[in-house]
This record gives structure tokens, C-alpha cells and sequence, in this order.
């Protein structure tokens, strides 16, 4: 009888033991995993977080000219930028100019990768000319698109009184002005989303189109039934980016039009800056952040909800 | 005429050497062709050359008497299964099974007769609705047979098909495979590097190594006939045995390396057998036990594998490891000296500079006859 309690007991301080091993093992596990990542999460709480909840907290409030807070006004801020017709017209620009972008930048650039993947002699040429506009920033683009649009010596100009018509004043024309922008803007995504769409087509397996070759199938059955299926889960992530991109656009607005003319190419994020670094109201300029970084996270999960429904995962 | 000939087809890469040399082959229709090679040999290149997957550089290929040298696959009227299946990952297993038959517009109610007809051939029906990746690795190897046979092309080509499966299941893929393919008629052309599934589903084999032809023939008499040295180790599990042997100076014996000497009849020794320096070779099951009659040598054992049905005993002749299969369970450990039995009526004799085979073993065949 006693024998055996003893061996119960034991038994029982065995497992207590093994437990708090485990624990130690979990704890040391748990602090190393948390050394790897000091690095980026101090450089993302000090670059990222900090700045948002700052910016959140900002936009409840007036500030002076340094940035400081000076009154509590609760919600204020948000009401006045939602009826101030200057936000509102920047809103339906960055919407606009969205729209004017995207669609045509996946569609070129998916275009470009789909014959750069074709096996023809050259193409390592033309793949390098297609993504060269990856390594251009957006300053240097931006200037040159500049002496592009030039009302009296820009090529655009001379191309049109070639052909007889009027000049546009590209830049300074209300009509024209986001059009413009816009196009700057997809000539310089285009490198980016071509690389990602020709990754994205090499990584389909050649197997795929061989078999398909003997099953018969022509060249756009081909296109329609695995290229663009098999790509779709690349084609999601450029959209995505793109779009998140598009929204955040300052680079060429700063230097092609500063917002002109008529506030017409003054989209969301150079509103911001202009509200916070021109005017020094750093408590709406916060308050504007804020429903942008709102807006891009729904664009965002609406996209995850509704698009990623038709993409295939291997 | 058979249905699918090739002449004097060779392939190269960038003009450098020929990765297929001078290949003459004919396939007959209805017939089960098995390309057996090591990898590198040229085997899948082939197969993807009569399919059209790959250029021929020279030669003449003729598929139903037809010259399609310049033909694209889809005009060859063939199918092929690949060695990954090829399935589209993002189309379910009707839709995989279909894909052919919408790219070539085929009516709508010849496409669900075929479908229903197939799926039930190779017990798909259950399944039709579900995507690959939901599938066994088996159930993936039936969808792309089924891809395959639903075209009703009358030649098919399988690259490798079972080399992703587990040992049981290929076992019962290649009966299968096998079974459709007599039941349908189909020719058949099946690149595979494993020789056990050449000798048993192949109605005749073609061996290839370095782009050359070795040897091409039915699989025993590829076992019994082996042309040359490489066909005779690369045949049969385990592999031939084999030695550099020399005649003793009265013609009564041979001499492996120096070490055992085997008898022989010095009647059967021919003229060129004297002449030319020899390799021999004996398989591992006319390697016998030794009894108080027979025994001819005595081999120390160094590994012993117990099968059950057999045991296959490993011992050093000259330099080499040698195997003998048993049929039965024997009681032997590493270390033991065994009697065993080599005699000369099962030696095939090679030429050691060439590797042809000079003369095939005269006892081996006869006994494998009385075997059936």
C-alpha cells in the first residue's frame, strides 16, 4: 500500500518536473524568436506605429505652426474636411485618376509580359527595355515627362501641330491635367507590374502548354484556359499593389502640376501635405491620413473578399 | 510498315554532340513499345521527338506511314501522358478530362458520351467534380489516363508515368496501364528508366544508352541474349555478374582474375572465344547451391539478404561482389564459408574491348523453357 502511494507520488512529481521543463524550453524558444525580431520591430515602431497612433491622435485636434497640440476638438476635424469642397474634389480626383491608371497599366503591362515570354530571339532585349522604368525614380521621370508636356517645345505639342491641331496645354488645361498625370504615372508602373506579370508567367509549368499542344488547343485557347487562370494569383497582387500605389501618388504631382490647375490633379496625399507643410494645419492634414489609411484598408479587404474568389492557388 | 518508324532519326543541341545517334526503329501497331534507358540516355528526348514536343534534327519520322516530320503535335493524333501528369490545377477533373476535346470542338454530347464512358473505365466517376490537387498521387496518374485515352488517338505515349508513385501502387498502375492498353488496341510507346517495368509490361524493348540503340527485342530475350555487356547489367535484378576471365593453357579451364577457376568444355570453346580477351558473366540465380556432387568453389559471404521466398547471398569473386539467388529461406550468416556451384553452361562470354556479347549461357534458356 504504501509502496505503491509512493510510486503514485513519484509518478506525479515526474510530471511536474517534465512541465516545468517544457515551459523553460518554451520560455527560451519565446525569447529567442523575440531577439530575431527586435531589429525590424523597433525600426517599425519607431517609423511606423508611433507615427499613426500620433497621427490618430493628432487629428483630434488644433495644432500651431511647429506641430504642437493646442485644443481638443473631438471630431471636428473630420466634419469640416468632409464639407470642405476642396477635400470632397480631391477625393473624386484620386477615385478618377484610380480608375485612370489601374485598369490600363495591368492591361499594358500583361500585354508587354505576355509576348516578352514568347521564346524569340531578342526578347532578353525587350525585356530589359520594358522594366527599365523600374530603376527610374519617380523625380527623374517626372521631369522628363515635364519637357515631354511642354506647351511650345514638347515633343506631344509638336506631334499635334504636325498634324494641323491646336497645342494642349497639357498641364495647365483643367480637361487635360489628371490625363496627363495619369499617363506619367502608368508609363512609370509599368516596369514594376511587367516584372511581376513575366515572374509570374515563367513560373508556370511548361508541362501545362506541351500537354496542351498535343490536346489540339490553339494559341488563344491557350491564353484563356491556363495562362490567365495560372496567373491569377500574380495578376491579384499586382492589381492590389497597384491600386494601394495609385492612391498613395505624390512624386509626379509635386513636380508636374503642384495640384493645378484647379485643384483638379490635387489628389489625396498631396492634400495632406499641402494642408500640413503649406497651410501648418497638421490637425486636419492627421485627420485626412486617417481616411485615407481607412479608405485603402477597406479597398483593400473588399478586393480580398470579392477578387480572391476567382484566383487559383496552386 | 509498322504504325510508328523512325529513320535514321539523330538529335542535337546547338549543332554539338548528338544527344540521339543514327536511331532506326519500327513500331508495329497494337503494340506495347517499351524505351528503357539511365537517365541521360536520350529516351524522353525521343518520345518528345515523335510527339513533336521537340525538333528532329535529321532523320525521317513516319507515324501511320505518314511523314510528320514538320507536323505540330496536335496534327500527329497522338496522346501522352507526362511523368508530372500535366494536370491544370485550377480545372476540376471533368474539365482536365474535357480540356482536349473543346480545344478540337468536339460536339457536346460526343464529349459527355466519351467522358462517362472513360470515367468508368478507370473508376473516375466519383470524383469528376473535385480539382487535382484534392486527389491521391493514384487518383492524379487515372485523371491523366483518362486525358489520354479520351482523345481515342490510336498512339499513346507515356514519359516516365509511375515515377512518382509508392512500390504498391506502381505494381498495380502497370497492370492496369497494361490491361487498358490491350483492351483499347492502343500502340504504345513507354519511356521508363526502370527495368522491371520494361521486362513486365514491354512487348518488346528497346534499350538505350548514350543515344545509341543497345539492344532491341522481346524482354527474355533481352534477359537471355543480352547483345552486349551494358544490356546484360542493366537487365535483370540483381544485376549479372560479372568478371574478366582467361582460358588456362589447356583449354580445360577458365580463370577469373587469377582467383577461382571455373571447368569448361574445352569442345565448346569456338575459334574466336580463344582469340579475343573475355568478360563473363553469369546471372544470379544459376549461381547454386553447393552440394556434396556439384560443389565447385567454396565463396566466404559477406551480406545476406532474406527475402522469404528467396535468399540472395553476396560474396567477393576476384574484385568484384558477386550474387547468388536461392530459391527458400537459407540459415547463412556473414562470415560463413558456402559451397556453391559455377559451372560453364551458364556463362555468357563477352568481348571485353567491344562489350558484344560473343555467346549467350547454353544451359540458362533451355531451363527457363522447362521453368514455364
Amino acid at each position: 500500500m504504501s509502496m505503491n502511494s509512493v510510486a503514485i507520488r513519484s509518478h506525479e512529481s515526474m510530471e511536474l518536473i517534465f512541465e516545468q521543463a517544457k515551459k523553460r524550453q518554451r520560455m527560451k524558444s519565446w525569447i529567442k524568436g523575440m531577439l530575431f525580431l527586435l531589429p525590424s520591430i523597433v525600426l517599425f515602431g519607431v517609423f511606423l506605429f508611433y507615427p499613426l497612433l500620433r497621427t490618430i491622435y493628432l487629428s483630434f485636434f488644433l495644432t500651431d505652426a511647429s506641430g504642437e497640440t493646442t485644443v481638443f476638438v473631438g471630431w471636428q476635424n473630420y466634419m469640416n474636411i468632409f464639407t470642405s469642397p476642396i477635400f470632397l474634389q480631391s477625393m473624386k480626383s484620386t477615385f478618377l485618376f484610380v480608375l485612370y491608371t489601374v485598369p490600363i497599366t495591368v492591361f499594358i503591362s500583361l500585354f508587354l509580359a505576355i509576348i516578352a515570354n514568347e521564346k524569340l530571339k531578342g526578347t532578353g532585349f525587350f525585356r530589359t527595355i520594358f522594366s527599365s522604368s523600374m530603376g527610374i525614380s519617380v523625380a527623374a521621370a517626372s521631369v522628363f515627362w515635364l519637357y515631354l508636356f511642354n506647351p511650345t517645345m514638347g515633343v506631344l505639342n509638336r506631334i499635334l501641330e504636325f498634324f494641323g491641331m491646336d497645342a494642349i496645354g497639357w498641364l495647365t488645361n483643367p480637361d487635360w491635367a489628371l490625363l496627363a498625370v495619369s499617363v506619367t504615372t502608368i508609363w512609370m508602373n509599368i516596369g514594376f507590374t511587367f516584372l511581376i506579370l513575366l515572374g509570374g508567367l515563367q513560373s508556370i509549368d511548361s508541362y501545362l502548354y506541351e500537354s496542351a499542344d498535343i490536346d489540339g488547343a490553339g494559341y488563344f485557347y491557350k491564353l484563356r484556359r491556363i495562362t490567365i487562370p495560372m496567373l491569377s494569383p500574380t495578376l491579384f497582387f499586382v492589381v492590389t499593389v497597384t491600386i494601394i500605389n495609385a492612391f498613395q501618388t505624390f512624386g509626379q504631382i509635386d513636380i508636374l502640376t503642384q495640384g493645378g490647375p484647379q485643384n483638379e490633379t490635387n489628389l489625396i496625399v498631396y492634400s495632406i501635405y499641402r494642408e500640413a507643410f503649406v497651410n501648418y494645419q497638421f490637425g486636419s492634414a492627421s485627420a485626412q491620413a486617417v481616411v485615407l489609411f481607412i479608405l485603402i484598408l477597406l479597398m483593400t479587404a473588399l478586393q480580398f473578399k470579392f477578387g480572391e474568389r476567382k484566383v487559383h492557388y496552386q | 510498315m509498322g504504325q510508328v518508324e523512325l529513320m535514321n532519326i539523330s538529335k542535337s543541341y546547338d549543332k554539338q554532340k548528338n544527344v540521339l545517334n543514327e536511331i532506326n526503329l519500327s513500331i508495329e501497331e497494337g503494340e506495347f513499345f517499351v524505351l528503357v534507358g539511365p537517365s541521360g540516355s536520350g529516351k524522353s528526348t525521343l518520345l518528345r521527338m515523335i510527339a513533336g514536343l521537340e525538333d528532329i534534327t535529321a532523320g525521317t519520322l513516319k507515324i501511320s506511314d505518314q511523314v510528320v516530320n514538320h507536323l505540330p503535335p496536335k496534327d500527329r493524333n497522338l496522346s501522352m501522358v507526362f511523368q508530372n501528369y500535366a494536370l491544370y490545377p485550377h480545372l476540376t477533373v471533368e474539365q482536365n478530362i474535357l480540356f482536349g476535346l473543346r480545344a478540337k470542338k468536339v460536339q457536346k454530347e460526343e464529349q459527355q458520351l466519351r467522358l462517362t464512358e472513360t470515367a468508368a473505365m478507370l473508376g473516375l466517376s466519383s470524383l469528376l467534380k473535385r480539382k487535382p490537387k484534392e486527389l491521391s498521387g493514384g487518383q492524379r496518374q487515372r485523371v491523366a489516363l483518362a486525358r489520354s485515352i479520351v482523345s481515342h488517338s490510336p498512339l499513346c505515349l507515356m514519359d516516365e508515368p509511375l515515377s512518382n508513385l509508392d512500390a504498391k501502387l506502381r505494381a498495380n498502375m502497370r497492370v492496369e496501364i497494361r490491361r487498358l492498353q490491350k483492351k483499347l488496341g492502343l500502340t504504345m510507346v513507354y519511356v521508363t528508366h526502370d527495368q522491371v517495368e520494361a521486362m513486365t509490361m514491354g512487348d518488346r524493348i528497346m534499350v538505350l544508352n548514350d543515344g545509341k540503340i543497345q539492344q532491341v527485342g522481346k524482354p527474355i530475350t533481352l534477359y537471355n541474349e543480352p547483345a552486349n555487356v551494358f544490356v546484360a547489367s542493366f537487365i535483370g535484378s540483381p544485376k549479372m555478374n560479372m568478371g574478366k576471365a582467361n582460358f588456362s593453357s589447356d583449354m580445360k579451364q577458365l580463370v577469373i582474375e587469377h582467383e577461382p577457376h571455373i571447368d569448361i568444355d574445352p569442345a565448346t570453346v569456338s575459334k574466336r572465344l580463344k582469340e579475343a580477351s573475355i568478360t563473363i558473366g553469369i546471372r544470379a540465380e544459376h549461381i547454386f547451391p553447393g552440394t556434396p556432387d556439384n560443389t565447385t568453389h567454396h565463396v566466404e559471404v559477406v551480406n545476406v539478404e532474406h527475402l522469404g521466398n528467396e535468399t540472395t547471398i553476396a560474396f567477393e569473386i576476384a574484385s568484384d561482389l558477386w550474387t547468388a539467388k536461392w530459391p527458400g529461406q537459407w540459415a547463412i550468416n556473414v562470415g560463413d564459408n558456402v559451397p556453391v556451384s559455377i559451372t560453364g553452361e551458364y556463362l555468357c562470354f563477352f568481348d571485353t574491348e567491344s562489350g558484344d556479347l560473343i555467346r549467350p549461357a547454353m544451359a540458362g534458356k533451355s531451363q527457363e523453357v522447362i521453368a514455364i
